[in-house]
């Protein structure tokens, strides 16, 4: 076969390969993320309405939004809404559940502990790593500069 | 054309006279049969997915549950394997008994898929892994073991399941994620076939396994850019080992290049002087690529096992089809090598199959 460098392949396959369709993603991603959102400011004014206090009626959304996406996850509806939503469904905290919920579904013939208990966090287990330790970082220098 | 062209010689003479293999003569990477072995038969069985694209009617069986009604997906495609086997003993009209060896691979770890197949047929079992070039690999190595008299028998099998592969080196089928353009959906199949060295055809006349191409792709949801300088190194050396033109074949099928590997491969050999027209990719066939939203197209080793078995040897053996290559592309990359940076290489293997053997033809 005639020499191809590395380079020019890398080319050639940017070239043909299809970019993905950002505008179309963007308004999914927007219009589901908003929905989803929109859902939350209902159930929180609901609370709120109900006489919860302001930080435990948003505890009450989080709580209800993530029973709502591991239920729906279970169901096998919501990977099916993610595939055109993507980062609409990824970013609320839907997709954090969804994140643990199916693993921890898909592991579950390799045992409770091995499987489901040990695979749960795969996904989502980076997340919460980083997610403790930004916050760390964030309290020390929150920390430093409060004594100064 | 710029690719070189070579004479055959007398490779077979100058064997014969060293006494050494009559019925076969490598040239170059190409082993060519002087008599080709026979796919006495064929059979492929696929799942849901399969059944609600173009190709549903080349099917022997087609599964609506993807679970064939097992408890894991790794069963299920050990389920898919036994039924594509048992549907070609009952339509060869073999015991497995008279089978001497059954060549088999699919994509799970350590080709447990066709293992735990075979744990339930008493015969003898050699797994194959080429990612999703297996079927080709079967295909070429029955082949020798048919022509040079060492079987009487071969069954050549891979498969691949679309929910065991996406849980091994994807994610879990539930995660909500989002694909790629240039994704490849894995085709969810089992397809097998049996070589004699002697029978009616199709014949497979000539062989050539690939040597492996790595372009330093990196990206795991571009498979088909990943292989197509493997497929396209397997079919420039067949050209030159067989001294043939690609217009003097019904069809060129690859395996599972999809669409951006189909348009990389006919880039490359254009860049090597070949013009190729009658290119197809068993990837694209499968599925109605918009409709059944697979992105780039299908892969594994199903897919190029169950459209070579249910579409081009029974073609093939119509008359439909006269003579076609076949090729087997795959990605040899595991989940580890993955996350830590690896390239894919990439592999083809190529067979040559004939409606009609070599003698017949003179």
């Amino acid at each position: 076969m005639k020499r191809i460098s590395k380079q020019e392949y890398s080319e050639m396959t940017k070239r043909v390969s299809p970019p993905s369709k950002i505008g179309q993603n963007c308004l999914w991603a927007f219009c589901v993320g908003g929905a989803i959102c929109l859902l939350g400011e209902i159930l929180r004014q609901n609370f709120l309405s109900m006489g919860l206090t302001k930080e435990l009626a948003g505890l009450a959304v989080s709580t209800c939004l993530i029973v709502l996406s591991g239920a729906t996850t279970a169901l096998g509806w919501y990977h099916q809404l993610a595939c055109r939503a993507g980062a609409g469904t990824l970013v609320p905290i839907t997709g954090f559940a969804n994140a643990v919920v199916s693993p921890a579904i898909e592991f579950k013939c390799e045992g409770l502990v091995t499987g489901v208990a040990a695979k749960m966090f795969i996904i989502a287990g980076p997340v919460i790593v980083y997610g403790i330790l930004t916050s760390e970082i964030y309290g020390i220098v929150l920390w430093i500069f409060s004594k100064m | 054309m710029r690719y070189r062209l070579r004479k055959m010689g007398n490779t077979f003479e100058k064997q014969v006279e060293r006494g050494r293999l009559v019925d076969c003569c490598k040239k170059g990477d190409t082993l060519f049969f002087k008599n080709p072995p026979s796919i006495t038969g064929s059979a492929t069985v696929g799942g849901k997915k399969e059944s609600e694209g173009p190709l549903k009617d080349c099917f022997d069986l087609l599964f609506e549950d993807n679970t064939l009604g097992e408890p894991t997906w790794e069963k299920s495609e050990s389920a898919l394997q036994r039924y594509c086997i048992e549907q070609l003993l009952q339509k060869t009209n073999t015991k497995m008994a008279d089978v001497d060896y059954v060549l088999a691979g699919d994509l799970q770890n350590q080709c447990t898929a066709s293992a735990y197949t075979l744990r339930g047929l008493d015969v003898q079992f050699l797994g194959l892994y080429g990612a999703c070039s297996t079927m080709a690999e079967g295909l070429g190595v029955a082949s020798v073991l048919a022509a040079g008299g060492m079987a009487k028998r071969v069954i050549a099998l891979a498969s691949s399941h679309f929910c065991a592969a996406e849980r091994q080196f994807r994610s879990p089928l539930e995660y909500g994620g989002k694909r790629t353009p240039t994704a490849q959906w894995t085709v969810t199949a089992a397809g097998a076939m049996m070589l004699e060295p002697e029978g009616n055809g199709p014949f497979v006349r000539a062989v050539t396994f690939g040597r492996i191409r790595d372009f330093e792709v990196t990206d795991i949801t571009n498979m088909g850019a990943a292989m197509a300088p493997a497929a396209a190194e397997t079919i420039l050396r067949y050209f030159e080992d067989s001294n043939e033109l690609p217009e003097r074949f019904d069809g060129i099928y690859t395996g599972d290049l999809g669409q951006v590997g189909s348009e990389l491969l006919l880039e490359i050999l254009k860049k090597n002087g070949m013009d190729l027209k009658n290119h197809f990719d068993c990837g694209t066939m499968i599925y109605d690529l918009e409709a059944q939203q697979v992105q780039s197209g299908g892969s594994g080793c199903g897919c190029s096992a169950s459209v070579f078995a249910g579409k081009l040897l029974p073609e093939l053996k119509k008359g439909k089809l006269r003579r076609v290559l076949v090729l087997s592309t795959g990605a040899l990359m595991s989940q580890t090598t993955t996350l830590q940076g690896e390239s894919i290489p990439g592999i083809a293997h190529l067979a040559e199959l004939s409606a009609v053997s070599k003698e017949e033809q003179q």
